[in-house]
């Protein structure tokens, strides 16, 4: 079995802060991180690879720093690590940044293509929808758990009821929730080896896609306004016993006639 | 000289952070209140590599470093003292002298089911009658054909109840006085070879100390450490080893109890605001953090000569005299810092402190570690 995980380098949002008089991130000094739905993906991913001796390749788009996170996919144990990096790229929306993933998948063998749900950072979930869209595969989203017998994905989808079980056949994409599993832990011998394998890097020339959309260019959304949203004021704060708590809650809901 | 961390430390430091916030801290008050051993903490850390960090690949080590172990012990200690002991006692005093001094066969035997932590280890040399002065060891190991029949007892032993394997120093010939010391790896299941009583200790609660007791008990001679009176050597040279490990534990005590300290200080407001804005407090801070610093450059610079095969004793007791003495007065100056709050088992830096103290009593005291380094100076 192939697997090709696709795996974004973004800030770690738990981390931000807000700059309290214009509204804005804070960026600076703000840790990148693996995203968690992606690393959900790819521990399904090396779970496979435990059961089955799945083959597991990782693959991100992004600028220099973002092997980062392909060395710490090594760390965990991925087999092999792609860096999709060219100025060609830049600037893409959601179906730039698919094009050119589907342009080097196209390269590559497959029987299942995990992404995550979203990323943190812009929280579209379009990426795994859309790549598959561009390679005529099956795909299943909002994946919590996923077994393999016979040939035959089985998975359990998260809707916003419950869950709904699916069959799926190879090849196909799949986008998974970062609370499908607890991802393992770098092992300490796969940091010691991560930076001694080799991530290929791919750029323009490597991947299968017309270039006219790609980047810039092939990015159909024009950002129309950006704003910060108001930051409110701090709520007001009260240290009572339940009893009490109870009263003050009901109050406040009956005077902004929510009950 | 180099003071950047490599990729594969900054690495390591990013998955081992998020371990102690994962696995150790959420467990590090329960296993003290109960002395339970975290063994499902040792179950977690052997999937990773942490049980036998600075060995080689080719013994089932994780093909790290001294360096990466001191941060490993430092990481876990900041969070739990007691499992920061584990690994150090494990790694240093048992791993390292059969990594060592092993013949092929013993580590081919003994190493990859101790750095996969299947097995833990354990060493003894400490005795009722030989605690500083472990010249005066009455456990004897008598050589009868094939084999070596061990009497006697040892104190004090860190992972005593849970561990597979044991260091064990005996007197093979009490007219050689210290060279009349052997070394031998003694399995847990070795007839005659028993656990005794379970301390109850002030610190460091969820560590198994225990005494060991050997009566009649029969040691294949393959079994010897070492050379035949070579046993008190092996013991001084692992005890530097483990001196790193121990360090590397007083500063992660130390950096763990600073840590809380500076939380509380800019959270708990007297006379109208956060304590930390008193002078007092950000003075007593300062010379707390360029103390814990200083422990762990002077750490990092023994690891740093072990890597390098160096001679290294020296700066592994400056290390441990200076970090062991620097936690203690963190943690009782952490406890001071957070009043009466800190006294109480709701708040870390109680049992940090409780800790911290064994730091300059294990493998050799600060008085012992005074002695090494006077006699470097003196000599």
């Amino acid at each position: 079995m192939k697997i090709i995980v696709c795996i974004k380098q973004v800030p770690d949002t738990t981390e931000i802060k807000l700059n309290p008089e214009t509204g804005t991130m804070i960026r600076d000094g703000v840790p990148s991180i693996m995203n968690p739905d992606d690393k959900g993906g790819l521990e399904m991913a090396l779970s496979l690879k435990d059961q089955f001796g799945a083959h597991v390749t990782v693959i991100t788009m992004g600028p220099a720093q973002a092997d980062q996170i392909l060395r710490e996919a090594f760390a965990m144990g991925v087999d092999r690590a792609i860096h999709l990096t060219d100025k060609r790229f830049a600037g893409a929306d959601t179906l730039a940044t698919s094009n050119a993933i589907s342009g080097a998948l196209r390269n590559l063998e497959y029987d299942l293509i995990i992404t995550g749900r979203q990323a943190i950072d812009g929280d579209t979930a379009q990426v795994g929808p859309q790549i598959a869209e561009l390679l005529d595969l099956p795909q299943v989203t909002y994946v919590e758990d996923l077994q393999f017998e016979n040939g035959t994905f089985t998975i359990r989808k998260a809707n916003e009821e419950g869950y709904q079980m699916v069959q799926v056949e190879a090849p196909c994409l799949i986008t998974v929730l970062a609370s499908a599993n607890q991802p393992r832990y770098m092992s300490v011998n796969g940091i010691m080896t991560a930076y001694k394998k080799e991530v290929e890097v791919w750029g323009f020339e490597q991947i299968t896609v017309d270039e006219t959309k790609l980047g810039l260019k092939g990015s159909p959304t024009r950002v129309h306004k950006s704003f910060s949203k108001g930051v409110k004021s701090a709520g007001q704060k009260y240290e009572v016993d339940p009893q009490m708590a109870v009263e003050i809650i009901m109050d406040k809901l009956k005077e902004k006639f929510i009950i | 000289m180099n003071f950047s961390l490599t990729k594969e430390q900054t690495l390591f430091l990013q998955m081992i952070r998020a371990f102690v916030e994962n696995e150790v801290k959420p467990l590090a008050a329960e296993i003290d209140e109960e002395e339970r051993f975290p063994l499902e903490t040792v179950q977690k850390m052997a999937q990773i590599g942490l049980m036998g960090i600075p060995f080689s690949v080719e013994y089932g080590g994780a093909g790290g470093d001294n360096i990466l172990y001191s941060m490993a012990v430092e990481e876990l200690s900041k969070a739990c003292g007691t499992t920061g002991v584990i690994v150090s006692a494990h790694t240093s005093l048992c791993a390292a002298p059969i990594y060592e001094f092993g013949t092929e066969e013993q580590k081919q035997k003994y190493l990859p089911k101790l750095c996969s932590g299947e097995w833990i280890g354990a060493f003894g040399l400490t005795e009722p009658n030989a605690g500083t002065d472990a010249s005066a060891q009455q456990t004897t190991a008598i050589l009868n054909g094939d084999h070596y029949i061990l009497n006697g007892s040892k104190i004090f032993i860190t992972n005593a109840a849970y561990a597979h394997i044991y260091i064990v120093m005996a007197m093979t010939d009490k007219s050689q006085g210290t060279r009349g010391i052997s070394a031998f790896i003694v399995e847990r299941d070795t007839p005659g070879f028993s656990i005794g009583k379970k301390e109850k200790k002030m610190g460091i609660r969820g560590s198994a100390t225990c005494e060991l007791i050997f009566e009649n008990c029969i040691i294949p001679k393959e079994n010897l450490l070492g050379k035949v009176g070579g046993g008190f050597a092996l013991a001084m040279k692992t005890l530097d080893g483990g001196r790193i490990g121990i360090a590397s534990q007083a500063l992660g005590i130390a950096q763990g109890a600073m840590d809380e300290t500076v939380k509380y200080v800019k959270e708990r407001k007297q006379f109208g605001k956060p304590i930390g804005q008193f002078q007092n407090t950000q003075f007593q801070l300062a010379d707390l953090d360029a103390k814990i610093e200083a422990s762990r450059l002077l750490v990092r610079v023994a690891a740093y000569k072990k890597d390098m095969k160096l001679p290294y004793s020296v700066e592994a007791a400056r290390a441990k005299l200076f970090a062991a003495e620097t936690s203690m007065e963190v943690t009782s100056k952490a406890v001071q810092f957070h009043g009466g709050y800190g006294y109480t088992r709701e708040y870390s830096v109680e049992r940090m402190m409780r800790d911290a103290k064994i730091t300059e009593i294990y493998e050799g005291t600060s008085e012992v570690q005074r002695m090494v380094i006077a006699a470097s100076l003196l000599k």
